[in-house]
């Protein structure tokens, strides 16, 4: 059995800022992933936001890791060479009563300590985004929201964590924790590593990793959120992020670009019991379709070229539980939206956790923050395209046409950490696959390189991890699955 | 005056057109197609009705792992497609092959050879 | 650093039938400095997966299997040491005929053209775009992707297959998996006709007892990680689903063959105007786009049933080409088709030249005993009777030279008379 000093558990976002956060110190870290690739929960099905901070209750966690997250979101994106936008975000209203709900909203933001918020009128948020409903009257304006890639930057802070000393498992789906000799054994199945702390990041399941412990307080509710993603020709529709007023059950159906460039709208709010059931269903995206038509009239639907489905993991405390109910032991669960925007700052808060129970933080020397970008290439000029394919001819040979990605992208990211092990993992990676043909062209391409990396037969290569096989075998004289 | 024994309507396969043909057998044995726009869809009419035949388009393996295209270089009865599935199943080309070259001659007896519809050169 | 910019005659974006049919009328009528650029590694396009037969009966007059029909014009294209690019991407056409290409021997370089032929060919609308509910395991398949897999990979999608949408690639692989021990529960075609030829309903469905459900539609697929089953459902006239017919199928593998969309980036790019109903370029009967030196030929233009027609249009881009590059130009005046909707969509969209034309058109649904008619105003310059035409067979007409001649200069419009 291997020890650690600090043995992270789930690879979203929450774990792997967390990891990374941690791999800047002198430490021995293990980050566990019970998926075969990392950035599998809800980090990876999500609305893709930054958000300002202004509908968070003032006073909660949520508030507080917000605010601070979205102030250092640009500078981690920045360093792990993620695509960030400072896009505004713009909350609209249809009528005078929805302007108590902008005002209520306003006041909220200006306690979380958001900067720049500003109430305008219907006129002047069509000026700002000239595809607004007419009927929109009132606007609250956020140009601190922005929009980030939620998988690459996932990915990203995991490798980069990786890069830092961080040991990655995947596949280790933790079925047994048990407190012993000043820490934990923490097992999947026959496999155990023992640390002396560990922190739960396992996103819908961190109520039942808790439990393990004997360190659950709370319940975590998994709330469904479907999504429609248009084609990049829908993508300029709006520039801003464009929300609704919130209610209940979230911040309700949004409008937004990718930083991508392509258009997605979404979320739903249903809370389901089922961890793990992540389908699309046909009143869902209905109901995507239809508020998002309320604010932005138009919007092409025959440009849809993927809608999926994502899992929110609702805390019974209505915010985010960050405790540490029994020693060494600490939970980051119900990272519900602001998740994502949170990230960094919950992984600085947890650090600080840890320090205050004492693990001491001694900074490596070596540590290195920053992180080539996947699409380093894409964002070259022709005349640099040039210069790198004349050094590396797998360059010049586009596997994705729809999005342009070349072999020698597909072959870097299939030798940088975390390697991808599928071709899921590989569209996350390089979007090879994730353009209006959705992987038509690419697939057999992307599965014969991944098959020459790994060593496996063409025939062996999954979609998405263990069990989602593409072919079940040969025609002629082969194998048979 | 014959009688009409057996009729049937068919769409003819033989090219894209997909005319409607009606065939008709007598107790003579004389069989009237009708509908069709050529010739050649009066001789599918007629075999449809006797003895129906089908080209065979399939894969055979190569000794690099590589797939080679390949057809029947006539149509065969058409109870016997899957049975030449399974004999071309069991081909390995291991030596350079060009376009119609034969790799099974006279398949099952079926008076039809197997022709390559692609090459394969040895590494 | 500059890049590298060479100068061609003619450069023909795409090695498929569109392509090399392209190449070799613009080589036959004296173009002798021109280059065909293909993405892939070999010439033929996707010619090489369509391994089954049916191919060049109005060309060639013989039944051949898709990469034969390719190989014959490769031969002419090596006969006449016509130049070509594999592994060869495209990333940019300007409007003043500048591409921009790459490969890995050559790096990034522009080439110059006097003219450009668009032959880039089409892709499968996928999964994403028909919106079905559901999760999205491993076992989704478009057609061609599957066949692909199965003709080039020699590898098994799935043992127990349903397929959504019935056209001819849909069909054909019906056929390919049956035949290579796979069970075809279904094909299901939402609207109420087949989108694909008769001959292939017959030789791939009905000869295998593979049974097609007209009306009906996928409404739900299951399974984690891999497909372990779809619902389908019979449509209402709105194409609604009915839910007392919704049925559970279990299978592995689900096979769309939902359309073909051309695939015109490059086409965007040069600025070239598009049909909103073919989703390809408007051209004139040269095949010219309304940029001048831009032609377009084959699927990137409009998708077509069948490749000896592809030829056949790509020759006259060929030509076209040829003679605007001999310095011909185009005619001020443009006389332009307005299809009646029973008529979607004709090919040309315009007239730019007093000579005969063959008009190419698809109708919107299977009609019976109609009239095709052709009116320049009140004048009715051509008429023709049918028996029967259907959405997914290609239609033509021929307006002959002094009828052309006879035109106003008004638009035409083009339509049916139905008499049930």
């Amino acid at each position: 059995m291997k020890n650690y000093d600090v043995a992270v558990i789930g690879a979203g976002v929450v774990g792997g800022m967390i990891s990374r956060a941690l791999s800047r110190y002198d430490l021995k870290t293990v980050l566990l992933e019970r998926r075969d690739d990392v950035c599998m929960g809800a980090s990876r099905a999500n609305s893709a936001i930054v958000h300002a901070g202004f509908d968070c209750e003032p006073g909660t966690m949520k508030a507080l890791l917000n605010v601070r997250g979205s102030e250092m979101m640009e500078q981690v994106a920045g360093e792990l060479g993620v695509p960030y936008v400072r896009n505004t975000s713009i909350v609209v209203g249809f009528s005078d009563e929805d302007r108590g709900k902008l005002e209520y909203l306003l006041e909220k933001g200006r306690k979380n300590g958001v900067r720049d918020l500003s109430i305008i009128t219907g006129d002047r948020a069509r000026e700002l985004e000239p595809k607004l409903s007419p009927n929109v009257k009132w606007a609250l304006l956020a140009p601190t929201g922005a929009i980030v890639c939620p998988y690459e930057l996932t990915i990203a802070a995991v490798g980069n964590a990786m890069d830092n000393g961080v040991e990655l498992r995947t596949g280790f789906e933790v079925s047994a924790i048990e407190h012993k000799d000043g820490g934990y054994v923490v097992s999947s199945g026959e496999d155990s590593v023992f640390a002396k702390y560990v922190i739960n990041c396992a996103g819908v399941y961190s109520d039942k990793i808790a439990a393990m412990a004997g360190a659950c307080d709370f319940t975590i509710t998994p709330r469904r959120g479907e999504y429609m993603l248009l084609d990049k020709e829908s993508g300029g529709m709006v520039k801003a992020t464009i929300f609704r007023t919130p209610t209940a059950m979230g911040k309700g159906i949004l409008v937004t670009r990718t930083v991508d460039g392509n258009l997605l709208m979404g979320p739903t709010a249903v809370n389901i019991e089922d961890k793990e059931d992540v389908s699309t269903t046909e009143e869902g995206l209905e109901s995507v379709r239809m508020q998002a038509d309320d604010m932005v009239p138009g919007i092409p639907v025959r440009q849809v070229i993927t809608s999926f489905c994502g899992l929110r993991s609702v805390g019974s405390t209505h915010d985010f539980i960050i405790n540490q109910k029994k020693p060494g032991f600490i939970n980051c669960a119900g990272i519900e939206s602001p998740g994502l925007s949170s990230a960094p700052a919950i992984a600085e808060y947890v650090v600080d956790m840890l320090e205050g129970s004492g693990l001491a933080l001694k900074e490596k020397k070596d540590y290195n923050p920053t992180r080539r970008p996947f699409n380093w290439f894409k964002n070259l000029t022709p005349e640099e395209k040039d210069d790198v394919i004349r050094k590396e001819p797998a360059y010049g040979r586009i596997v994705c046409r729809c999005e342009s990605v070349t072999e020698g992208e597909i072959r870097n990211a299939l030798a940088m950490n975390p390697q991808p092990h599928d071709v899921d993992g590989v569209k996350r990676r390089t979007r090879a696959g994730m353009g209006r043909c959705q992987g038509g062209f690419c697939s057999p391409v992307v599965i014969g390189l991944l098959a020459q990396q790994m060593g496996i037969p063409f025939e062996d290569v999954t979609k998405s991890g263990k069990g989602s096989y593409i072919m079940v075998g040969r025609t002629k004289g082969g194998r048979k699955k | 005056m014959s009688k009409i024994v057996k009729e049937k309507d068919l769409t003819c396969i033989i090219c894209p057109r997909g005319c409607q043909l009606h065939v008709t057998v007598a107790d003579d044995g004389e069989i009237t197609v009708t509908g069709q726009t050529c010739a050649r869809g009066k001789k599918y009419g007629e075999t449809e009705l006797t003895h129906p035949t089908r080209t065979l388009t399939s894969t055979v393996l190569t000794a690099d792992g590589s797939m080679l295209s390949v057809r029947t270089s006539a149509p065969i009865p058409k109870e016997m497609l899957f049975a030449c599935m399974d004999r071309l199943n069991l081909v390995v080309v291991d030596h350079d092959v060009d376009f119609g070259d034969v790799i099974i001659p006279n398949i099952l007896d079926t008076g039809a050879d197997l022709i390559a519809t692609g090459a394969w050169k040895r590494a | 650093m500059k890049l590298k910019t060479i100068s061609k005659d003619l450069v023909i974006i795409g090695g498929g039938p569109a392509g090399m049919s392209a190449a070799v009328a613009a080589y036959d009528a004296g173009v002798r400095d021109l280059l065909i650029l293909e993405r892939d590694s070999s010439l033929g396009g996707i010619l090489q997966q369509c391994i089954h037969n049916g191919f060049g009966l109005h060309r060639f007059g013989e039944e051949l299997s898709g990469p034969e029909y390719a190989h014959r014009y490769e031969v002419m294209v090596h006969e006449r040491n016509i130049d070509y690019k594999l592994n060869t991407m495209v990333m940019d056409v300007s409007p003043d005929k500048v591409i921009t290409a790459t490969n890995s021997e050559e790096g990034m370089f522009y080439i110059r053209a006097k003219a450009v032929i668009l032959a880039m060919g089409c892709r499968e609308r996928p999964r994403g775009a028909l919106n079905t509910p559901g999760t999205r395991p491993a076992g989704i398949f478009t057609a061609g992707t599957a066949q692909k897999l199965v003709n080039m990979k020699g590898c098994m999608p799935g043992r127990n297959v349903v397929i959504l949408g019935s056209g001819d690639i849909g069909l054909i692989m019906a056929r390919r998996m049956t035949l290579e021990g796979a069970k075809v529960h279904a094909v299901c075609e939402l609207m109420p006709y087949s989108g694909g030829l008769a001959r292939n309903i017959e030789q791939c469905l009905h000869d295998f007892d593979i049974p097609l459900y007209l009306s009906t539609t996928v409404v739900g697929i299951k399974g984690r990680d891999r497909l372990e089953s779809v619902t389908i459902a019979s449509v209402d006239e709105k194409r609604k689903p009915i839910a007392s017919t919704m049925r559970e199928i279990p299978c592995d593998t689900l096979l769309l063959s939902v359309g073909l969309i051309p695939e015109n980036e490059l086409t965007k790019s040069a600025s070239v105007p598009l049909d909103r109903v073919t989703s390809g370029a408007v051209v004139d009967q040269d095949r010219m786009t309304m940029v001048d030196g831009i032609f377009a030929c084959g699927n990137v233009l409009h998708v077509h049933d069948l490749v000896d027609f592809v030829s056949e249009e790509s020759a006259i881009a060929g030509r076209a080409a040829a003679a605007y590059i001999g310095g011909r130009t185009r005619g001020s005046e443009a006389i332009t088709f307005v299809p009646d909707g029973k008529v979607r969509y004709t090919v040309p969209q315009k007239i730019t030249t007093r000579d005969e034309v063959n008009v190419f058109f698809r109708v919107a649904n299977i009609y019976r005993n109609v009239r095709i008619f052709v009116r320049d105003g009140d004048r009715e310059i051509y008429s023709a009777k049918k028996l029967k035409v259907a959405p997914g067979e290609m239609e033509s007409i021929k307006l002959k030279k002094e009828v052309v001649e006879s035109l106003s200069g008004q638009p035409l419009s083009i339509g049916l008379e139905v008499s049930e």
